[in-house]
């Protein structure tokens, strides 16, 4: 079942292949289709995953390799099949969105589909191998759809910003993995397999302690930790609006998600052992992202530093290392998921017909797209953790399961959400409310029920998980706890081997 | 017939107005009947309910303090929200004398100001949105006062917030409105930062007894007394805790000095300033020093700085409220003052005398506000200079608005007179400064109220406008908060609240009198300054010039707060943006790509692909090498 997230919107690319281009209400409805396809396939391994038992569920694997120890491996834990549902939700809403685009419609697709393939491929990989190809299978295509359908001021040193950066980052990461494959001495890639194994026999302390920086670096940089961080504000702001919600929505969660994946789940005791530099760093992510939030002008520049600022709470739960706090980052990779692709696809409402993204320059917006600038107040709240949103419920998380570990970390934090009122509150301000900019006289709402849906989708969607989490949190708690335990193992070696050297 | 459950009741009260709210926004938007009538219903649905619980509290032997230690709720209902190892989140509601109180309260004066906004607000385009704020108000308020543990109440209290806000913004198109609305916001977000902190705290404190940590207030209070029963009470803890919360009450409930949103917050329409800036909101931060009065009254140092913070908050803006020409504004300035009273009250350890004046206060300045509606409604102004006489053309009007008045000034025997009182003689038995304070306070109330009448209800008519009586769906309200605050001192308030660890006294007749006199010496002057036309106002104000625009510059707090928000917040801001625009960006980022491609300059100097150069660098390898070598050879 598991590959038909992937294989879904892979089929619909080659299908829009076969399309003539200038088919464009046919390459649309094929987007759509095999969107809802994973969306569909997404929502049902939620609602089927057994609970109780655990572990990796809806498990398929093909040998490709044997002699590497190479297999397509594709299933879920509690965490991916969360992480699948959100790349799901955004992509559905994505292709929605999607919509607006005019320019080569049918390349646009094609690549579009493309990253939201390989982003369903590293969720669903098993395989270390497959995971890593996916990795980079979901980065290429951002460099087309930035460099092609991107804001023209800014597209070009965006795009060879964000590749740079992710390749340099994916490039650290391979010398890790590739490392571990040898060290290992297993020849496989399986993760099952690795984490069996290594869960009896970790890695001797030192080679985690080496090992682990190039995945929490190598990672690092997409998830994205300071100071690696610069490549995606300008990211998100050079994006249409459609990439700019799976970049921000769902991209980012990658290099936390591997974090987890690989750093935690193979070098638990590498992991254990970093964790504090992680803690300093999310702190400069939440409080100095925030801050530079506040200082920007343009939208777009604006949500891209906060979910920057966010994924600090992200990182800040990761190393917390304690059952709240873990469960409340992987909820906020999807709840800040679904929150910013809801703001990308508003301000891309609007910049599609003002071609502004300053906010200065909008003005008074609420008067003549009331819904839309609803939906943005709806947002706004949301990522300044409003409770009744997702947001809310995931940082609350953090912050209490970061207040015993780091209490000074977890005061930071709860300033953060101020900060983040801030600036939420002052685009508001300035955007929408006020009198309205005569230059915006003609400005059109989203009308139809058609044009509404992405919106109402995800707001549903960031309702339902911050007012009942509760399946949510037990879906996640299964994975997170496994991850926990094996740090909880690494730590009583390590003090058993300091206790018997110390003897 | 069997009778609905009382947890199912308590339940429809807090539900009943967000079925309200969901209902005007998925079908109501473009219906404005339904919209009001299915607000009205759930909010008079909600009080029903409430006032059946209530007599089903009366009528409970043995309900009222004295079960266990008295603070265990009559009946709670909670279902299981987040349950994670070691960490169990609930949403439940209790119910006890304290939040049934509460919830009359809320739902009664609520009941009300819908009835009125329906008047109100009749010519509004968009009416459907605000009864749709109105009724996410009444949830969330309802939300905090039924709540039965702390993150519970903390999100219900942020919800609140966002309903204000969205409400104080209603004519969002008015930049002025627009900047009241996140004023409020913001200031109320970093008063919650403190009470975040201050639940975190209190979570690890609940820890101490071995037990696994809670939020719900029950079992908090049952660990807090196990502890200082065991003699083991994490004093500074508790104290850190405690300080912690009583931010987030300085911020609800506009308290020196993040006072400063409220008297802003009248930008929004009048019904709301009545009920959510009044009578109920503003009062959250009371209440939720009366719903952790097991931990305050541990902690007897922070009680008296909570006293002396409300004392001062009563004083100081009251004072402020003298100078004030705008009618709204004078009211909200007098909300603050009383909304000091209050926390004075409950931190002399008054939490019967704080709750008893919560509601009344929540009676007359309800009263006062919809009042203070009719008349702008009537003459389109807000200014108390522009109106006057209106006692001949809006009587029934008039005629509320002076009780409403005497009920705040304490005049025997409005509720206002006993619920002072109570406080007052409270004061006189332990702080005598904080009495001198109080009194000193009902001294200014009553001039100011009586300076806002002799202005704006009496003398002639000054202004353009035509005034005219307004309709009964309007007036019917008035009337009944003018009953209210007539016979809300004998209703037995007090003695349905009550704290076994609370502070009583008894009436004093002494301290009544006086506090008598100073409402009567208050009315007095006012009368003598603008009962009649005179030029002592004037004079008064040229001989204490310095004072007067102290005052009417509010003690210049705005600006200061502005001047910081100028000078330090944005700076920090603006740093952090540099910084990343120079340091990272250009420095970090792009000098590593400079550096690359000046390397990359330097080194193709190496492949240039003309064979001359090769062969040079080969000749000169070669001399190189040799002269190495012949290094070696020579000795």
């Amino acid at each position: 079942m598991t590959p038909w997230v992937m294989l879904s919107p892979f089929i619909g690319a080659i299908a829009m292949l076969l399309t003539p281009s200038t088919q464009k209400d046919w390459i649309r409805r094929i987007a759509v289709g095999a969107a809802s396809v994973s969306l569909a396939v997404a929502v049902w391994m939620f609602l089927n995953y057994d609970r109780s038992a655990g572990g990796y569920q809806f498990i398929t694997e093909v040998p490709w390799i044997p002699a590497l120890g190479v297999s397509f491996q594709a299933g879920v834990d509690g965490i991916s099949v969360i992480l699948t549902l959100l790349h799901a939700v955004c992509a559905f809403a994505g292709v929605l969105v999607s919509y607006s685009i005019k320019e080569r419609v049918k390349e646009y697709f094609i690549f579009y589909l493309l990253l939201i393939a390989g982003v369903f491929g590293v969720f669903t990989s098993l395989d270390v191998f497959f995971f890593y190809f996916f990795y980079e299978m979901a980065v290429i295509p951002m460099f087309p759809l930035i460099g092609i359908w991107g804001s023209k001021d800014i597209k070009d040193y965006a795009t060879m910003k964000l590749t740079l950066y992710l390749t340099a980052g994916a490039v650290l990461a391979l010398i890790g993995l590739l490392a571990l494959y040898f060290l290992t001495d297993l020849h496989t890639f399986n993760l099952i397999k690795l984490e069996e194994v290594l869960s009896h026999k970790p890695l001797p302390a030192e080679v985690q302690y080496w090992l682990f920086p190039f995945l929490l670096i190598g990672f690092g940089v997409i998830a994205p930790m300071w100071p690696f961080h610069s490549w995606s504000p300008i990211g998100h702001a050079a994006a249409p609006a459609p990439v700019s919600m799976l970049h921000a929505g769902v991209l980012m969660k990658l290099g936390s998600y591997a974090i987890l994946r690989l750093g935690f789940g193979l070098l638990p005791q590498g992991a254990y052992a970093w964790m504090p530099l992680v803690a300093a760093l999310c702190m400069m992510n939440i409080l100095y992202g925030g801050l530079v939030a506040l200082a920007q002008k343009d939208s777009k520049f604006m949500v891209g530093y906060s979910s920057s600022s966010h994924m600090g709470y992200v990182l800040l739960g990761i190393a917390s290392m304690t059952p709240a706090a873990m469960n409340g980052a992987v909820l906020l990779m999807f709840a800040h998921g679904v929150m910013t692709a809801l703001a990308f696809a508003l301000i891309g409402h609007i910049y599609d017909q003002t071609h502004s993204r300053t906010l200065s320059d909008w003005g008074g917006l609420a008067q003549k797209i009331p819904f839309v600038s609803a939906c943005f107040v709806i947002a706004a709240m949301a990522s300044s953790g409003v409770p009744g949103f997702g947001n809310f419920v995931a940082e609350f998380l953090v912050m209490i399961g970061a207040w015993e570990p780091y209490p000074w970390h977890a005061v930071g934090a709860i300033l953060g959400v101020v900060i983040t009122a801030t600036y939420m509150l002052g685009a508001i301000r300035t955007g929408f409310f006020g009198p309205l900019n005569p230059k915006w006289e003609n400005l059109r709402d989203a009308r139809t029920p058609f044009e509404r849906l992405p919106y109402l989708f995800l707001i549903i969607v960031l309702l339902a998980l911050g007012c009942w989490p509760g399946p949510f949190i037990d879906t996640i708690q299964t994975g997170t706890q496994t991850l926990l335990n094996r740090v909880g193992a690494a730590q009583t070696i390590a003090k058993a081997h300091k206790e018997s050297t110390e003897s | 017939m069997q009778l609905p459950s009382l947890a199912f009741l308590a339940w429809t009260i807090l539900f009943a107005p967000l079925v309200s709210t969901l209902g005007i926004l998925l079908v109501g938007l473009r219906r404005p009947k339904f919209s009001h009538s299915i607000a009205i219903a759930s909010m008079v649905t909600g009080f029903l309910a409430s006032v059946y619980l209530f007599i089903r509290l009366l009528g409970s032997p043995g309900s009222v303090g004295s079960q266990g230690h008295g603070e265990h709720p009559f009946l709670e209902h909670a279902i299981s929200w987040i349950s994670l190892h070691g960490l169990q989140l609930e949403v439940g509601v209790a119910i006890d004398p304290l939040s049934v109180l509460m919830s009359l309260v809320v739902t009664g004066v609520g009941s009300v100001i819908f009835i009125y906004s329906a008047g109100y607000m009749s010519e509004e385009p968009s009416y459907s949105r605000y009864f749709a704020g109105l009724s996410l108000f009444a949830f969330s308020m309802l939300g905090i006062v039924l709540a039965n543990n702390l993150v519970m109440l903390f999100m219900f209290w942020e919800l609140v917030g966002v309903s204000s806000y969205l409400l104080i913004g209603f004519w969002y198109q008015k930049p002025s409105a627009a900047e009241a609305g996140r004023k409020a916001f913001m200031v109320n977000r970093v008063a919650d930062f403190g009470f975040m902190i201050g639940i975190l705290m209190l979570w690890t404190v609940s820890g101490a007894t071995g037990q696994e940590r809670t939020f719900n207030f029950a079992e908090l209070a049952d660990r807090i007394h196990e502890l200082a029963a065991a003699q083991a009470l994490p004093y500074a803890a508790l104290s850190f805790a405690g300080a912690f919360l009583f931010c987030g009450v300085v911020g609800k409930s506009a308290q020196f000095p993040l006072h400063v949103w409220l008297p802003d917050a009248m930008e929004g329409p009048t019904p709301v300033s009545a009920l959510i800036h009044a009578a109920t909101m503003v009062a959250a931060g009371v209440y939720l020093i009366g719903r952790c009065f097991f931990l305050y009254a541990d902690l007897p140092d922070l009680l008296t700085l909570i006293a002396y913070v409300g004392g001062f908050t009563a004083i100081f803006t009251a004072s402020i409220a003298i100078v004030q020409n705008d009618i709204k504004r004078i009211l909200a300035y007098s909300t603050l003052s009383q909304l000091g009273y209050m926390v004075m009250a409950l931190g002399l350890g008054g939490y019967s005398a704080g709750i008893f004046h919560l509601a009344t206060h929540a009676f007359f300045k309800a009263l006062l506000f919809l009042g203070a509606g009719c008349m702008i409604h009537a003459l389109h102004t807000n200014d108390i200079w522009e109106m006057g006489g209106l006692i001949k053309s809006m009587k029934v009007t008039s005629w509320t608005f002076l009780i409403g008045t005497a009920a705040l000034c304490g005049i025997w025997p409005l509720s206002g007179f006993w619920s002072k009182d109570e406080i007052l003689a409270l004061a006189f038995h332990q702080d005598k400064f904080l009495w001198a304070i109080g009194s000193l306070t009902a001294m200014m109330t009553a001039f100011y109220m009586g300076r806002l009448c002799f202005a704006a209800i009496f003398g002639k008519p000054r202004g353009h406008g035509h005034s005219q009586e307004a309709p009964a769906v309007m007036t019917g309200p008035l009337v009944f908060l003018a009953i209210l605050s007539v016979i809300g001192g004998f209703l037995g308030i007090p003695r349905f609240i009550h704290h076994p660890r609370a502070m009583h006294v008894e009436f004093d007749l002494g301290v009544a009198l006086i506090s008598t006199l100073c409402a009567v010496i208050g009315l007095g002057s006012a009368w003598r300054l603008y009962g009649k036309p005179s030029d002592l106002p004037v004079r008064l104000r040229a001989s204490f010039r310095w004072l007067y625009s102290l005052l009417a510059n509010k003690y210049y707090v705005d600006e200061i707060y502005a001047w910081l928000i100028r000078n330090v917040h944005d700076r920090i801001a603006r740093l952090c943006a540099l910084f990343e625009r120079y340091v990272i960006m250009r420095f970090c980022v792009n000098g590593i790509a400079v550096t690359t491609r000046a390397a990359g300059s330097v080194l193709r100097m190496i492949q240039t692909g003309k064979v001359q150069t090769y062969a040079l660098a080969l000749f000169a390898g070669l001399l190189l090498i040799l002269s190495w070598m012949m290094v070696g050879i020579h000795p």
